[in-house]
């Protein structure tokens, strides 16, 4: 949020301002290097990216393609590395596919709920009074639903669909966001900067935007990362209960539900989505643990 | 226990900090000696290497410290290669520590009763019943009132005073040789500190431990201390008895401490503060020669830049040694002083800022299920007026409703009774959003604490050009030379535009946040404590710089504060608050004379002069503020006044006394009589009650 501000104002002074947020980046990111954490969650999430993107170059098959002949030895060979499924298609080429509607679906749904959460949170601890009982009570009822049941009971609803899973994660989280801003605000709220741009004249939603919020982006982006790699994992599951990403695009979670019943027999059919969803969800829980600890410096 | 030699004897430690930019030599080379039982202040700006040297004697630099050559004698060990058991027999028991912060250095959890036995029994093994023993004397010799009690609470239920007292209480239970004391008194109030530095006094006669004073205020180690080091740059530059530093300063820096130090007996007509110019340079840039030579007034090229400077002994004063070349050539340094001139200080017109029986009231909110709570009385019935152009200050302890004006002069607050006036407009009931662009343009603010002054996250440009924006209406092409302008009136460089306040100064962040209050071009400045948490040094510069712009712009200025130094220096007008009432309000000469209220009094007595010599009778305040639901019906001064006079004053309101056009009083004791009492108080023989 005060990037395009800092920014506009930076090249109102100096002509440099492209090449000083450069600079800026190189410098966060060789800070990021710093943690072990950091870059080893950083690796890891950005491989996976990389095999995403690539997936239609780099995936042996495609991803619904039926090899029947490999279904006499579905274990891994030279043919099919990690071996196929029940129905012959390459694990491989599958968990490559289904890395793509995760990477998608999971960080936008984060942003939605930063973004939603944000201004729930901020208005609530920036005014106080009715705002804020309305909006820490409505987020304490979605919160005390058993989130996996109120999935069901939207998605049943509403239809399965990428943009709709997207909308239930979104709803579903921005009150834990919302919490946390509420929080922040009410200690930031307080600082003299913000008594300094009341006594100017600036509009709440000027000083909410620009003078509380970027201050609250530390833990903010923190719990943003982590709640992206859970969300990696809610995505997984209603791909295992069924309703999550329709068939028969794969989608990591889905791929577990149709094998975990051959587990005694063929248990690799589960376990490497499975380890797809572990390494994406650790990779990302590393990276929040490598942000905390820098705690953002500037 | 010792060979006879000095207690701690620390030759030419060498201290590093690694960080991302590289080895970091914060003390390059340090030497000095303190004996048992003595007292030794060390002295310098924030950034000097004081705290570093405190924290390498007892091995706690931490992670990125490391001591790199050197040794530290300590009772005839060497601390630098003590092991960890070594250490920790001989922290808290033979060396303890007492910080700036006393809620730092206390659990929030445990009670003080438990924390101040905690060191006896774990260091001496002794029973739970001797522990309690010593701890409850501890707590008497501390001056703690019902000892018992106190032990039983947990340190929040106490004031700041009162933990500090029992921070020394826990460092002193188990007899140190040595007491660490780094900034112990800065952030309390001005009686409270000087309660606090009398005890210590006491206390190191009566202990016989050795103390090692950190400050950077030299009046608060004039009291304590026998003899003063002063550090600048990691390096000793002057090192010396207390009386020879005071009287005879003979290094430049030193001198510049005692400069900047605004003192009772001056103001700005008179005797300008001189403030030290520049700032501590950095130690990764580290010259060759005197560290001090980039900000001195003396400095000789070739001779002071080229080497490093020896420390030497001070010709004809074997115990008063110097690392200053030209020490010799200098001359005697004499106190910055002047006769006092009695100029004309009354409202000159109409007054700029009025305020009127104002009252303000916080309502607590209701809490669910349990009744309501009292409310607060921040300030009650108060009158007040700065004349145009002139300078009204608001002296008095944290609390005592001196913020909540402010805040009510600038609508961030609005009045519960009575009113405020701006330039003619009534504007008390009026909160910053409903007052008009002139008005918000006429009365801007500079506010307390340098670090949240400024937005972290916006650079200063931004900061300041956003204001001349908002309140000039600048159009953004016109921007980049309002914000220069500005700095360069608050002497800043242009290239201070941008950066964000994470990488400023202090004081840089205090001369950014002016910068931004004068981007309306106000005819109002009201600053809340803007010099209270920056150095000695530094503030006599933004000091200066408020007192020059007002003078440039004409504006008037309400200055709040709780150092009756700087207020002497700057205020024409004095109003000198007590829990939310107007106790003494006169123009500066009056009410820095007799008769003074007695809080004024006891606030007087108790301000830290660098002077040795000086020796007021001291009046030291008991007890502590009254909460708000105790504030007594008569004065509100009562519970604590060492010249209450009978009942009168518990039940009825003082009655104000005027002298003059421009001094009154509220106080039961008739005016003559506070004048005899007083008149007396200045002679140099101490007061009976």
């Amino acid at each position: 949020m005060s990037t395009p501000v800092a920014a506009g104002t930076l090249s109102a002074s100096s002509p440099a301002a492209p090449r000083v947020l450069a600079r800026r980046w190189r410098r966060r990111l060789a800070a990021l290097g710093e943690s072990t954490p950091a870059t080893v969650g950083i690796v890891i999430v950005l491989a996976w990216v990389v095999l995403a993107v690539l997936a239609p170059l780099i995936a042996p098959y495609p991803p619904n393609a039926n090899d029947l002949a490999a279904l006499a030895h579905t274990t891994p060979s030279k043919a099919h590395w990690l071996g196929t499924d029940h129905l012959g298609r390459d694990l491989l080429s599958r968990v490559l596919w289904g890395a793509r509607p995760v990477l998608v679906i999971a960080p936008l749904a984060v942003l939605g709920a930063a973004a939603l959460g944000s201004l729930l949170g901020l208005s609530a601890g920036y005014f106080g009074r009715w705002i804020d009982l309305t909006v820490t009570r409505a987020c304490d009822i979605v919160l005390s639903f058993p989130v996996i049941i109120l999935y069901m009971i939207i998605l049943a609803h509403v239809g399965s669909s990428a943009w709709n899973i997207i909308g239930v994660l979104t709803l579903t989280k921005a009150p834990i966001i919302a919490r946390i801003v509420r929080g922040m605000t009410l200690d930031l709220r307080e600082r003299e900067y913000v008594a300094a741009a009341k006594m100017r004249g600036e509009s709440a939603f000027y000083i909410m935007l620009v003078e509380i919020l970027p201050n609250a982006r530390g833990p903010l982006v923190v719990d943003m990362c982590l709640r992206t790699g859970y969300n990696v994992i809610i995505i997984g599951a209603l791909g295992f209960l069924g309703i999550g990403l329709p068939p028969p695009d794969p989608d990591w979670g889905g791929m577990v539900k149709d094998t975990y019943g051959m587990m005694m027999v063929w248990p690799h059919m589960a376990l490497v989505p499975c380890a797809a969803i572990s390494s994406l969800v650790v990779g990302f829980n590393l990276l929040a643990v490598g942000l905390r600890e820098l705690g953002l410096r500037d | 226990m010792t060979d006879g030699g000095p207690l701690l004897d620390v030759q030419d430690l060498r201290v590093s900090y690694t960080t991302r930019a590289g080895e970091v030599p914060v003390v390059p080379g340090l030497s000095f000696q303190l004996n048992a039982g003595e007292a030794l202040g060390l002295v310098g700006e924030s950034g000097c290497g004081k705290s570093t040297v405190a924290l390498a004697i007892v091995r706690y630099l931490g992670r990125s410290g490391r001591i790199v050559g050197g040794r530290i004698r300590f009772e005839g060990r060497d601390l630098t290669t003590l092991d960890e058991a070594g250490l920790r027999a001989i922290r808290g028991r033979r060396i303890a520590m007492v910080y700036q912060d006393p809620m730092a250095s206390l659990n929030p959890v445990m009670t003080v009763g438990q924390q101040l036995m905690e060191a006896p029994r774990t260091h001496e093994g002794v029973s739970g019943a001797t522990a309690r023993a010593r701890a409850l004397a501890m707590l008497a010799e501390v001056k703690l009132a019902d000892p018992e009690a106190v032990m039983e609470r947990c340190p929040h239920q106490l004031s700041g005073g009162q933990q500090q007292r029992i921070v020394i209480a826990m460092a002193l239970i188990t007899g140190p040789a040595l007491l660490i004391m780094d900034e112990p008194t800065t952030g309390l109030d001005v009686t409270v500190e000087a309660a606090v530095l009398d005890l210590v006094r006491e206390l190191r006669s009566r202990h016989r431990s050795a103390i090692l004073f950190i400050s950077h205020n030299l009046g608060s180690v004039v009291r304590v201390c026998d003899r003063v080091a002063v550090m600048y740059r990691g390096e000793l530059v002057e090192e010396g008895p207390v009386r020879r530093i005071f009287t005879n300063p003979r290094h430049p820096y030193t001198r510049g401490l005692l400069d900047c130090l605004p003192t009772l007996g001056s103001d700005k007509r008179q005797a300008p503060l001189v403030p030290i110019a520049g700032q501590v340079e950095s130690a990764l840039a580290r010259s060759p020669g005197c560290g001090f030579a980039g900000r001195c007034a003396h400095v000789e090229i070739g001779r002071c830049t080229s080497h490093p400077i020896p420390i030497a002994e001070v010709y004809g004063e074997p115990d008063h040694h110097v690392a200053c070349v030209r020490a010799d050539e200098l001359a005697r340094w004499t106190r910055r002083s002047g006769a006092t001139v009695t100029h004309d200080a009354g409202v000159v017109g109409e007054p700029m800022v009025a305020v009127h029986h104002l009252t303000k009231i916080y309502e607590p909110r209701r809490r669910w299920l349990r009744g309501p709570r009292a409310p607060v009385r921040a300030v009650s019935d108060v009158d007040l007026a700065a004349a145009r152009g002139r300078t009204l200050a608001i002296v008095g302890e944290s609390g005592c409703g001196k913020s909540t004006i402010a805040k009510v002069l600038s609508g961030l607050e609005v009045a519960t009774a009575g009113g405020v006036t701006l330039d003619g407009v009534e504007v008390g009931a009026l909160a910053v959003d409903a007052r008009s662009a002139a008005l918000k343009r006429k009365l801007q603010m500079v506010f307390q604490n340098p670090d949240s002054t400024l937005n972290p996250s916006h650079t200063v440009g931004y900061a300041i050009g956003r204001a001349l924006r908002r309140l000039q209406g600048l159009s953004p092409a016109d921007l980049a030379a309002g914000v220069e302008h500005l700095l360069e009136v608050v002497k800043l460089p242009p290239a201070m535009a941008a950066r964000k306040p994470g990488h400023l100064s202090g004081g840089e962040k205090q001369r950014a946040a002016i910068a931004r209050a004068l981007a309306g071009d106000p005819e109002v400045i009201v600053a809340d404590e803007p010099v209270s948490a920056l150095d000695v040094s530094v503030q006599a510069a933004i000091v200066n710089l408020l007192t020059e712009i007002q003078a440039a712009r004409g504006a008037t200025l309400v200055f709040i504060s709780h150092d009756l130094a700087v207020v002497r220096y700057l205020a024409d007008t004095v109003a000198v608050m007590y829990l939310g009432t107007v106790a003494e309000l006169g123009s500066v000469e009056r009410v820095f004379a007799p008769p003074y209220h007695p809080y004024t009094e006891a606030l007087l007595s108790a301000v830290p002069v660098p002077d040795p010599d000086h020796a007021v009778a001291r009046i030291l305040l008991e007890g502590r503020v009254p909460r708000a639901d105790e504030i007594p019906r008569g004065c509100p001064f009562a519970t604590r006044c060492p010249r209450r006079i009978g009942p009168i004053c518990d039940e009825t309101p003082p009655p104000v006394q005027r002298f003059g056009a421009d001094h009154r009083i509220a106080c039961h004791i008739p005016g003559d009589e506070l004048r005899r009492l007083q008149t007396a108080l200045v002679e140099p023989r101490v007061v009976g009650r």
